[in-house]
């Protein structure tokens, strides 16, 4: 029984390689100027709850054959969201795989709602997805790693730490071994998605975390996966988990 | 063999030449001309002093696209002496003026934020008019740096 | 969906001096940028914001293309008298939208 139990610890062992101690953990926020940070933490200049408030509208709208909202089956998102966004990307027993928060809300739209999903990066999963997440605000990234979810968590992790691209960069060679240090003028983060969706300064617009990590496969120049991809998946289920236990911030601002 | 800190080196190199937005001195030339030109439009020529105007941006910007600006200026705001009026102009933006925000007594308070894009490594410069038609100014160095890893409108 | 935001206190004392916050979801496209066809991307900005408190124009701007996209205007106001402020966004292409607060002055 003992025995068992210990394969299984080994099996579902994680921490290795270059990993930044869990003390030693910051989010971006951190490396951001004054200012920036002052345009996250007061919600009347954040542009991030322009997105909120329209997602808050649609959480409230009739939509689909059914001709219910999402309020109809989930009440008030401030009470029933409570804590979700923190545990995406989730394993979805249907699909035998983890699926992130977008995926989830579309498919809660096509088999709930009877509607039909709502397109990557369109502005109103965008703003449904900022208004869930918004209502996990300061609560702890609640992530672990079971015997399901493993093979996908790997598959993640080894993206992480696979060199790619035409620059032929690991993640965890800038984000891991040079975090603080500069690039192109910016700081160097840790690469914590700790506020997604955010307002990205970059892209003048809220955007996805996929968005975010299409931006870098091109910065390695490497082929990004397309939206969706379990590909994407897996390697937000590694961030999320390595930034396990970090507050979340949605909707955060960043450069 | 190239180190993996030098080859970092080499590639933050080949991003900072091909992302850079250096404007060429003809071009930074045609642009101060507009910023004065810009600025004469709205004093008609009188004098603009330093002082007695607070303008605030970070002096290193995270983003050049979204740069967070304020202005303040001592002023009783009262009937007999207010400020009418605060212009924000830059010298390097394709276009030189930012924003003009006309106040008065009822402000209460002769103070304006907002955001603004700054196109280059520049000055920056926000002119009052009192209502006793003076004209006061304070001018803000900031230095602008590009993103990393940019979209290339693949979206 | 268009989209904006007013934030200031719903009460005050007569005289006080209020902090009034605007945020307006708008691309604010400068007309200075070109697609990667080399096309110009036309100009589509807000150019003029006005707050009007019980009929009287207290504060106006003109905005021009370097103020941010989804801008923020922050301003202030005395708090003279009960009643309503009405916010005014107007820009290129017919965009026009208002935004009414009521206050309670005491």
């Amino acid at each position: 029984m003992i025995f068992r139990f210990l394969l299984v610890l080994l099996a579902l062992s994680t921490t290795t390689r270059a990993e930044i101690p869990l003390a030693e953990r910051r989010s971006g926020y951190e490396l951001m100027g004054r200012e920036t940070r002052a345009m996250q933490d007061d919600d009347a200049t954040n542009p991030g709850m322009l997105w909120v408030l329209d997602g808050e509208t649609l959480w409230n709208r009739r939509d689909g054959a059914s001709g219910v909202a999402c309020a109809g089956c989930h009440g008030d998102a401030r009470i029933s969201m409570k804590g979700v966004a923190a545990r995406y990307p989730a394993f979805d027993s249907s699909r035998g795989k983890p699926i992130n928060l977008e995926q989830r809300i579309n498919a809660c739209r096509s088999e709930r709602q009877k509607a039909a999903p709502l397109a990557y990066e369109s502005r109103d999963l965008l703003a449904i997805t900022a208004y869930v997440a918004r209502q996990s605000r300061g609560r702890p990234i609640d992530i672990t790693i079971d015997p399901r979810t493993k093979p996908f968590f790997d598959e993640g992790r080894n993206t992480f730490y696979r060199r790619q691209g035409q620059l032929n960069l690991a993640c965890t060679q800038c984000h891991d071994d040079n975090w603080g240090k500069k690039l192109v003028g910016n700081a160097i983060p840790q690469a914590h998605p700790t506020g997604y969706p955010i307002y990205r300064l970059e892209w003048q617009g809220l955007g996805s975390l996929q968005r975010r990590l299409r931006n870098c496969f091109i910065g390695v120049r490497a082929e990004p996966y397309p939206y969706g991809a379990q590909e994407f998946v897996n390697l937000e289920l590694y961030l999320m988990w390595r930034a396990r236990g970090m507050a979340l911030e949605t909707p955060a601002v960043r450069p | 063999m190239t180190t993996r800190r030098e080859f970092l080196v080499l590639a933050c190199g080949a991003f900072a030449t091909a992302a850079e937005a250096q404007l060429d001195p003809s071009q930074e030339a045609l642009r101060r001309a507009a910023f004065r030109e810009a600025v004469r439009k709205v004093t008609g020529g009188a004098p603009v002093s330093r002082g007695r105007v607070k303008l605030d941006l970070p002096p290193l910007i995270d983003n050049g696209n979204t740069v967070p600006l304020s202005v303040s200026v001592e002023s009783p705001m009262t009937g007999a002496d207010h400020v009418r009026a605060i212009h924000v102009f830059t010298e390097k933006n394709p276009q030189p003026n930012v924003l003009s925000g006309h106040l008065g007594p009822r402000a209460g308070r002769a103070s304006l934020v907002t955001r603004v894009r700054i196109a280059d490594t520049q000055t920056v410069t926000a002119i009052a008019q009192l209502s006793d038609g003076t004209f006061w100014s304070d001018s803000v160095h900031v230095v602008v740096t590009l993103s990393a890893c940019l979209e290339d409108g693949l979206i | 969906m268009a989209r904006v935001v007013v934030n200031l206190p719903a009460t005050a004392k007569r005289g006080e001096i209020i902090e009034i916050k605007t945020l307006a979801a708008h691309p604010m496209e400068t007309g200075f940028r070109h697609t990667q066809l080399g096309e110009l991307v036309p100009r589509d900005i807000i150019t003029r914001f006005v707050c009007i408190y019980n009929g009287v124009e207290i504060f106006s701007a003109e905005l021009y293309p370097a103020i941010a996209a989804n801008p923020l205007i922050t301003f202030s106001t005395v708090a003279a008298e009960s009643g309503m402020l009405e916010f005014r966004w107007t820009g290129d292409n017919g965009y026009a939208v208002t935004q009414s607060a009521p206050i309670t002055v005491v």
